[in-house]
């Protein structure tokens, strides 16, 4: 079985953007870029799922600039086998995303789309599920716990009020939520290896998808601030402010 | 202009997150219908007739629909798209999961967990974690919305609508569901609650909750989570307010042993109130939280406890 990873790189998560001045967007010049944390605990899901010999190959795919390229090593020196970047420096939106993971499916043919549920910069939460509409292939999002068998893959999903287990059958996409796993350490080795295994750059156009976007960004602004309060000396004190001063116990 | 708003419910009661759908739908303008797909739902289609605003409400009843799956939803709404201008849900994981779907299949780009409605086709979102606002215009023709409920009143009652009922979607489906595991509460549900009380990494260990447990009964309020505190496997996910958990913005909200995480103030900072318990005075949440104590949780908690 094949599993097809799709990965992101994103501002790392460590990082507080700031907004431009002139609201154009954030500035992202010199931040700190890495693989978005979702990805991470897909590629390791894979990976996992290759161990316990349920997969023969995992195949990542990244969509994005140049840079692209170290997202792609990086999934590589955790232990997927081969990548593909699909090189645009244009912003891609969830939608035309879903487009180009849609035609990289239908080429691979692989049997699980595994990806990560959000991207930590945009959080649009939408590329899986819609990559699922376009397959026509069911899917199972938030992923806690994927158990793969006989044509079946058994989800169970981080829902509001706890958890659900749905069953999928193959071939399907599956989004990952943070339990899922702890993703590993690429070695030393393993990075020095992932050097030599094959990076396949494309282009958009390759495919024939349109990445247009349908949204305009109007403006980018600060959220509204909120401002420190007070320090309260005692619990007492706490308790008669909530009380009396802010009226909400 | 007509507006189809999905409803968010557990097959006996609407959930208060439709009726701040309702109010962000109103913003959009024209005519908002209600859509209940659900199994043996009929008093949540009553309930969604009620509300204040909807001028029809679309009922659909199927087994499917008793926990549906997005498969199950997509099939039921996306040909329903072809009477609408707009189609509105909340951004829960009902939302979040199927709406991708129907946005796909119309060939829209989703407009994910807006904040504000500035006109038809504009809207503010929340990107970065909430560190940045973003104001998008939409270029498609039809509008596919999931809404942040914690950031639009809720829309009372006072309506009559009409209640029409659908033909269920037909499968066969390719995914089923198999089981649910929902957390046994009889606090008040984590967005919906007036009061939320959230512990985290400072908490040490899943045992130490019970001491907010306590408070939370006196107080009537929701337990919440950090993220670390998710992570380090002392309480389930569904506790998890954040990023990438919930968005909550209650009265009142009291994070103890919770350092204040970017990625945490994202789910919290339009509280109310907002009060910081936590030994390490310089930790970023004080420099959110109203009233601020600096105090080991282990002493402050059962202090608090005793006197409310």
């Amino acid at each position: 079985m094949k599993i097809l990873v799709p990965v992101k790189r994103v501002v790392d998560y460590n990082v507080k953007v700031r907004v431009k001045p002139d609201q154009t967007g954030v500035d992202l010049a010199n931040v700190k870029m890495s693989m978005n944390p979702f990805c991470e605990i897909a590629v390791e899901e894979a990976i996992r799922l290759k161990e316990k010999g349920v997969a023969e190959e995992i195949v990542v795919v990244s969509i994005g600039p140049a840079q692209a390229q170290e997202t792609l090593r990086t999934a590589l020196a955790m232990g997927a086998d081969r990548g593909i970047l699909i090189q645009t420096d244009e912003t891609v939106e969830p939608l035309a995303v879903a487009k180009l993971l849609k035609a990289v499916t239908d080429e691979e043919k692989p049997e699980v789309v595994l990806l990560g549920k959000q991207a930590i910069d945009d959080d649009a939460n939408q590329t899986g599920q819609m990559l699922a509409a376009l397959l026509d292939w069911p899917q199972g999002t938030f992923a806690s716990k994927v158990e793969i068998a006989d044509g079946k893959a058994t989800v169970t999903r981080e829902v509001d009020g706890g958890l659900q287990t749905i069953a999928l059958e193959l071939p399907a996409v599956i989004t990952t939520d943070l339990r899922l796993n702890e993703p590993r350490y690429a070695s030393l080795p393993n990075i020095m290896k992932a050097k030599r295994k094959p990076i396949d750059t494309k282009a958009p156009d390759d495919f024939g998808v349109d990445i247009a976007k349908r949204l305009d960004v109007v403006k980018v602004s600060e959220p509204p601030k909120r401002e420190a309060g007070i320090k309260v000396e005692s619990v007492a004190e706490l308790v008669d402010k909530l009380k009396n001063e802010a009226g909400v116990i | 202009m007509t507006v189809l708003v999905i409803a968010e419910h557990d097959n006996s009661a609407l959930n208060d997150a439709t009726r701040a759908v309702i109010t962000a739908a109103k913003k959009i303008g024209g005519d908002i219908h209600v859509l209940v797909a659900g199994k043996d739902a009929g008093g949540v289609a009553e309930a969604a007739a009620k509300l204040d605003g909807v001028a029809k409400v679309l009922h659909a009843e199927a087994d499917v629909f008793a926990s549906p799956t997005a498969e199950a939803m997509d099939a039921l709404v996306t040909p329903l798209m072809d009477d609408y201008d707009a189609v509105l849900s909340a951004a829960t994981t009902m939302g979040k999961n199927f709406m991708p779907r129907v946005a796909a299949r119309l060939d829209v780009m989703q407009i994910s967990d807006i904040t504000a409605v500035e006109s038809a086709d504009t809207f503010v979102r929340p990107v970065y974690a909430g560190n940045a606002m973003m104001t998008v215009k939409s270029k498609d023709a039809k509008k596919v919305i999931t809404v942040r409920p914690t950031t639009f009143e809720k829309a009372g009652d006072g309506g009559s609508a009409s209640v029409e009922d659908l033909g269920a979607s037909s499968g066969p489906f390719k995914s089923e569901f198999v089981s649910e595991e929902l957390s046994e509460s009889d606090r008040p549900e984590l967005t919906q609650a007036k009061i939320v009380i959230s512990g985290g990494r400072g908490m040490q260990s899943g045992d130490n909750f019970h001491l907010l447990d306590k408070i939370a009964d006196k107080l009537g309020a929701a337990v919440g989570a950090s993220r670390a505190a998710v992570d380090a496997g002392f309480v389930p996910n569904d506790y998890q307010v954040g990023q990438t958990g919930k968005v909550v913005a209650p009265e009142l909200y009291i994070a103890v042993g919770i350092s204040g995480a970017i990625q945490h103030l994202a789910g919290m900072k339009d509280s109310k109130v907002i009060v910081a318990i936590n030994k390490d005075e310089e930790a970023p949440i004080f420099q959110v939280a109203d009233y601020g104590l600096v105090a080991d949780l282990f002493q402050a908690l059962p202090e608090l406890d005793e006197a409310l």
